[in-house]
C-alpha cells in the first residue's frame, strides 16, 4: 500500500510491535464505515492523499539491503524525512527498564548492534516527530490483558509511558480508541477524523478524560443494550443462552463505556450482551483486573439490580461510583525500574 | 554483490559466495517474524536460514492464581486473528476439568463459529496476504519472463472462474486495485458476520463459556448463517479451480518449483470440530471421541499415519528449551506424574512445564530467542513436526484415516472429497483433494501444496458447516434449545483441550489447585512451525523449509526481493503476534556458515 513519497502525502506509520495480539490490525480489515480500501484509495470527499505503512497487508516485502524494505519507512521518519505522519501504536509498552539486559519486544533491528530496536525506543524516537499519535486497542491505550496483575514485563499503555498530558508538536493529545479488540468502525472512523483534522478540515478531536473520542464512548453498554427492557422489568437470566438480561451472570454493562451493543460488531451483526455474551468491560482502563472473575455477578450491579426501576437517582449515583473505579487503571502500570505487578523477578 | 574474495564450499561442493540477507519484519503475516538467511547467488540457493520474532508477554506467568473460568477470556488474547480458536480450546480444556458436557446445540454453535473462522481467515490470508506474492505486480518485479508466459497461457478452468489467462488471474490479485483482491476482502467481512452470529464478536468471542455458549439459538440465527454460507459456497466454486490453475502454472513455468519451501513430511493435526454425539470431554475416552471429530487428529511422518489417538498425541508432546531466554525447570516440582489412564507423564510435557524468563542480549551462539522448541517424541526421536499452515496437515491426516463421511465431505483413505450443493447460479460440484506427490511419486510438502490445501480447506469448512446447520436445526425443531450446562469448579484437577487453530495444532494444558490455576500452558501452531534449533541442534520447520530453497527470482542482490523465500515462509501462514522483517545483510559476503539469528515467539 506504500506509494511514492511526495510532499502532499500524509503518512500513517502503523507499529504493531507492542505487546499485542495484532487483533486491532485484523479489526481494521473488517471495517466498512469506512473501509481501509476507501481510506487508502481516497474514496471519500476531501481526504488528503495517504500512504499507509502497515505490516499486515503491505506490498513492501524486500530485505534490508535489497529492494522495498519495509522498516526503511520507520528509519526515514526517525531521520525527519516523513512529514507529516500519524503514528499508530498497537500493543502495550513493556517496561524495558526493570532488567539489566535483553528486550521484551522489538520491531526491526539496529543495523549497528544487530539487536532488536525495542518498541519503547521507537516511541521515544518518533513521538517528538509525529503530528499525532493514535493508540489503538485496550493494550496500547491502558495496558490491557498483558498488563494484568502478576505480569512479568511491567506493561503499560502509551499514555502511561509518554505521560497523560503529552501533546504532539501539532498540539494533539494522544488519541485513545480502546476495545479488546477495537471495534472495526470505531477505529476507521477515528482515523478518518484525524485525517480530516490534519488536513485542516475538522476542529480538534473531542476527547474525554481517558482520551477517548467523546462521540464513541459517552454512552454505556447498558444504555445501548437491547436487553435493557428485561433489566427494567427485573427479569434476569439464570443460565447462559437465555434472551434475558445477563447482569447476574457477570455483565458489567451498566458501568462500561462502549457502543458495541448499539453499533453491532460488523455491519450491525453481533455485539456482546445483545448476542448472549456478558460484557467483560474490555474497553475500560481498569480492564481486566477490576472485572475478574468475569463470570461472577458484578458487585456494583447487585445493589442496582435489586432496586432496578425504582430508585433511578440512587442507582445512577452508585453506578457513578463504580464507574469511576472502573475507569481507573491499576496502580502498577507505571514507568520506573521497579516491577510492581506482584511477579517475583527471576533474573 | 560488492565483493567476491572469500570463498566457501557449498553443500554441492562448488566454490561459492554466501550473501547475508535479512527480512525483519516480514510483512503480510500476523505478527513479527524476522528471517535471516545466507544466500548462495551463484548456485541460486538459500544455504542457511534462521527465523526470529522478538516478543514476550508471559501468559503462563500471569494466568497463575487466576480463576480457571477466566482462562478462555484471557487466552483468546494470545492471538488477534485466531483468538476464538484459543477460546474454544480453553473451553474444551475447562469442560474436561469441570466434568461438564455441553448440550449438543451448544457444540454445533461452536462448530459453526469455528467453521466461519476457517472460512474467513484462510480466505483473507490466501487472497490478501499470500496472493500478493503471486500477483501481476509482484511477478513483474521478480520474474518478468514468467508474467509474459502467464499472459499467453489460457487458464484451463476459465469457464469455471471467468479469467481467460493466468495473467488475468494475477492481475485480479493486485493489492487493492485487483478486482478479486477486493472481492475477497469483502468476503472476509461476510464470513466474519457469520462468525459474529455464533460467537458474538470477532476475534475475541463474547458468547463462549465452559459448559456451552450464551448464543440465543433461534431459527432465525441459523437462517441468517445459512444464507451467507450458501453465498460463500458459490464463491468457492470459482476460487478452487482458479487457484488450481495458478498453482499448476508455477510448476509448469518454473520447473523445479516443487523444491521451494519443501521439507520432509512431518505433519501434526490435533483434530477439529467435535461431534457432540461422541464427545463427552473425559480424558479416559479421549482417543475414541477424538476419532469422531470432523477433522481427524493425526501425526503423518513420510506420508504414513503414525497415530490418530489424542492420548498418544498428548503424551508425546515435549517442550525443549533450545536457544531460548529461559531457565530450565529440571529442578522444579512436577504437577502431573501420571495421566488418568496411568501412563507416565514426562517432565518436559506442558503439564509439568515452568516458564522462567531470563531476558538477555541476542547472542546467536547462546540464547537468541523467546521461543522454545516444541517437539513430538515418537519413542525414539524428537520430531520437529510442522502444521504446514494448518490445511495440508488436516486434509492429509483426515484423508489417510478415512474416518469422516458426512455426505458433504468424505475421507477415502487417499483423498478427501468435498461435495457442494447447487447454489444460485452454479450446479452441484465435487472437489477432490489428493495427497500431493512429486514427479517421482514421493509425498510432497512444499510451499505450493501448503497454499493449495488452504483453498481446498476453505471449501471443506463450508461443506462441514452445511452439516452443522442441519444438525443444529434438527435440535431446535425437536425442541432442544438449551445451549449451556451448569458446572462447578473442582479444587484440584488437570486437563487438556485439543483443536486446530486456523494455522494448525493447538493444545491448552491446565492444572488446578485450590480452585485456582496452578499451571496453564497453551501451545499454538507457530511455536511448532517457527521454533528455533532445539537442544539437539535440529532446526525448526521455517528454517528447515527455507534452507535449500532454490532461488528463481531474476533480480541481482541489490534489487533482490527474496520472493521465493517469502513464498516458502508465508506458506506456513506465520502468525507471530508482533511484525515481520527480512534483511539482506548489506550485500556483505561472509566467510563461514556462522549462524546469525533465531526465532522469538513467546506467549
Ligand atoms: S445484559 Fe448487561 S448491558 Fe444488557 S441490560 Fe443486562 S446488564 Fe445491561
Ligand atoms: S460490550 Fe463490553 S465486552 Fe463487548 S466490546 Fe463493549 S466493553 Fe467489550
Amino acid at each position: 500500500m506504500t506509494q511514492a513519497v511526495d510532499e502532499q502525502v500524509l503518512h500513517i506509520l502503523w507499529m504493531n510491535g507492542g505487546l499485542s495480539c495484532d487483533g486491532d490490525s485484523v479489526a481494521l480489515t473488517a471495517a466498512t464505515q469506512p473501509s481501509i480500501e476507501e481510506i487508502a484509495l481516497g474514496a471519500l470527499p476531501g481526504l488528503p492523499k495517504v500512504a499507509v505503512h502497515w505490516p499486515l497487508i503491505d506490498f513492501e516485502c524486500g530485505p534490508e539491503q535489497g529492494a522495498d524494505n519495509f522498516i526503511e519507512w520507520w528509519r526515514r521518519a526517525d531521520r525527519g524525512e516523513l512529514d507529516p505522519f500519524v503514528l499508530v501504536v498497537e500493543g502495550s509498552i513493556p517496561n524495558e527498564a526493570i532488567k539489566p539486559e535483553g528486550y521484551w519486544c522489538g520491531f526491526g533491528r539496529d543495523p549497528e548492534t544487530g539487536q532488536p530496536v525495542t518498541t519503547s525506543e521507537w516511541l521515544d524516537r518518533l513521538a517528538p516527530k509525529a503530528t499525532a499519535i493514535l493508540a489503538v486497542g485496550t493494550c496500547a491505550t491502558y495496558g490491557g490483558i498483558h498488563a494484568m496483575a502478576g505480569n512479568p514485563t511491567g506493561a503499560m499503555g502509551v499514555p502511561d509511558y509518554l505521560g497523560w498530558d503529552w501533546t504532539s508538536k501539532a498540539g494533539l493529545p494522544i488519541v485513545c480508541v480502546p476495545g479488546c479488540p477495537i471495534h472495526p468502525d470505531n477505529l476507521s472512523e477515528t482515523i478518518l477524523y484525524l485525517l480530516y483534522q490534519v488536513a485542516g478540515q475538522a476542529p480538534m478531536i473531542p476527547l474525554d478524560e481517558a482520551l477517548r473520542p467523546r462521540w464513541l464512548f459517552e454512552a454505556t453498554v447498558h444504555q445501548g443494550c437491547d436487553r435493557a427492557g428485561y433489566y427494567e422489568e427485573g427479569d434476569f437470566a439464570a443460565e447462559y443462552g437465555s434472551a434475558k438480561c445477563l447482569v447476574k451472570l457477570g455483565c458489567w454493562g451498566p458501568v462500561v463505556k462502549c457502543n458495541v451493543p448499539k453499533r453491532g460488531w460488523i455491519n450491525g451483526v453481533g455485539g456482546c450482551p445483545n448476542v448472549g455474551g456478558i460484557c467483560i468491560a474490555c474497553t475500560m482502563p481498569g480492564f481486566p483486573d477490576k472485572f475478574m472473575p468475569f463470570m461472577d455477578e458484578p458487585p456494583g450491579a447487585r445493589v442496582s439490580t435489586a432496586a432496578s426501576g425504582m430508585y433511578g437517582t440512587v442507582i445512577r449515583t452508585l453506578r457513578g461510583f463504580t464507574q469511576r473505579t472502573a475507569d481507573k487503571e491499576p496502580t502498577w502500570r507505571v514507568k520506573g525500574t521497579e516491577l510492581r505487578t506482584g511477579y517475583q523477578k527471576t533474573w | 554483490m560488492t565483493t567476491t574474495e572469500p570463498r566457501i564450499t557449498s553443500p554441492s561442493g562448488t566454490e561459492t559466495d554466501l550473501v547475508e540477507m535479512n527480512w525483519d519484519p516480514i510483512t503480510r503475516i500476523v505478527g513479527s517474524l524476522g528471517i535471516y538467511t545466507k544466500i548462495d547467488f551463484n548456485a541460486k540457493r538459500v544455504a542457511e536460514c534462521y527465523s526470529t520474532s522478538s516478543i514476550f508477554r508471559g501468559y503462563s506467568i500471569f494466568m497463575k492464581g487466576k480463576d480457571p473460568r477466566d482462562a478462555h477470556f484471557i487466552t483468546s488474547r494470545i492471538c488477534g486473528i485466531c483468538g476464538d480458536n484459543h477460546a474454544t480450546c480453553s473451553v474444551y480444556n475447562q469442560n474436561m476439568a469441570y466434568g461438564v458436557r455441553p448440550p449438543a446445540l451448544g457444540e454445533w454453535i461452536i462448530n459453526l463459529g469455528e467453521a466461519a473462522e476457517y472460512m474467513f481467515d484462510h480466505n483473507i490470508f490466501q487472497e490478501n496476504l499470500v496472493g500478493v506474492d503471486f500477483c501481476e505486480k509482484m511477478v513483474a518485479e521478480t520474474n518478468p519472463g514468467v508474467l509474459e508466459r502467464a499472459n499467453a497461457t489460457e487458464a484451463p478452468h476459465a469457464a469455471d472462474h471467468g479469467y481467460r489467462t493466468i495473467g488475468d488471474i494475477m492481475r485480479s490479485l493486485n493489492p487493492l486495485e485487483g478486482e478479486f483482491y477486493r472481492e475477497a476482502l469483502q468476503v472476509s467481512r461476510t464470513t466474519r458476520e457469520m462468525f459474529c452470529l455464533m460467537e458474538g464478536r470477532h476475534v475475541h468471542p463474547s458468547t463462549l463459556y465452559p459448559g456451552g455458549v450464551g448464543t440465543v439459538a433461534t431459527v432465525q440465527l441459523f437462517t441468517d448463517y445459512l444464507t451467507r454460507l450458501m453465498r460463500y459456497v458459490e464463491f468457492m466454486k470459482r476460487v478452487v479451480p482458479m487457484h488450481d490453475d495458478l498453482f499448476d502454472f508455477f510448476y509448469e513455468a518454473l520447473p523445479g518449483y516443487e523444491e521451494v519451501g519443501r521439507r520432509r513430511v512431518l505433519l501434526g493435526c490435533w483434530g477439529s470440530f467435535n461431534d457432540p454425539v461422541a464427545c463427552n470431554f473425559t480424558y479416559r475416552e479421549m482417543a475414541d471421541w477424538g476419532r469422531k471429530m470432523f477433522v481427524t487428529p493425526g501425526v503423518v511422518v513420510d506420508g504414513n499415519l503414525v497415530t490418530t489417538s489424542l492420548v498418544d498425541i498428548n503424551l508425546g508432546i515435549r517442550i525443549l528449551l533450545g536457544h531460548s531466554y529461559y531457565e530450565d525447570w529440571e529442578d522444579q516440582e512436577m504437577f502431573v506424574t501420571h495421566d488418568e489412564l496411568g501412563n507416565p507423564v514426562d517432565r518436559r510435557h506442558p503439564w509439568n512445564q515452568h516458564t522462567i524468563p531470563k531476558p538477555a542480549k541476542r547472542d546467536f551462539d547462546g540464547a537468541y530467542s523467546w521461543c522454545m522448541a516444541p517437539r513430538w517424541f515418537d519413542g525414539t526421536d524428537y520430531l520437529p513436526l510442522d502444521t504446514g499452515g494448518g490445511p495440508i496437515a488436516r486434509l492429509w491426516s483426515t484423508a489417510l484415516a478415512g474416518l469422516v463421511d458426512i455426505g458433504y465431505v468424505q475421507a477415502t483413505g487417499h483423498s478427501v472429497k468435498i461435495n457442494l450443493p447447487r447454489t444460485v447460479s452454479r450446479p452441484e460440484v465435487t472437489f477432490e483433494w489428493k495427497i500431493p506427490a512429486d514427479k517421482e511419486g514421493k509425498p510432497l510438502s512444499n510451499a505450493i501444496e501448503r497454499d493449495r490445501a488452504r483453498t481446498y480447506f476453505q471449501a471443506y469448512s463450508a461443506a462441514c458447516a452445511l452439516h452443522f446447520v442441519e444438525q443444529a436445526l434438527a435440535e431446535i425443531r425437536a425442541g432442544r434449545t438449551r445451549t449451556w450446562e451448569p458446572f462447578t469448579v473442582p479444587n484440584d484437577a488437570f486437563s487438556v483441550g485439543f483443536t486446530e487453530a486456523v494455522r494448525g495444532v493447538l493444545s491448552h494444558h491446565m492444572v488446578i489447585r485450590d480452585g485456582k490455576i496452578a499451571n496453564y500452558h497453551p501451545y499454538p501452531p507457530t511455536p511448532w512451525n517457527g521454533s528455533v534449533r532445539d537442544s539437539y541442534g535440529t532446526p525448526g520447520p521455517y528454517e528447515d523449509a527455507v534452507q535449500n530453497t532454490p532461488i528463481f527470482e531474476e533480480n541481482p542482490p541489490e534489487r533482490f526481493k527474496g520472493i521465493d523465500i517469502m513464498r516458502a515462509v508465508r506458506s506456513f501462514d506465520p502468525c507471530l503476534p508482533c511484525g515481520v522483517h527480512m534483511y539482506l545483510g548489506g550485500g556483505r559476503v561472509v566467510k563461514t556458515a556462522h549462524s546469525p539469528t533465531g526465532v522469538t515467539l513467546a506467549i
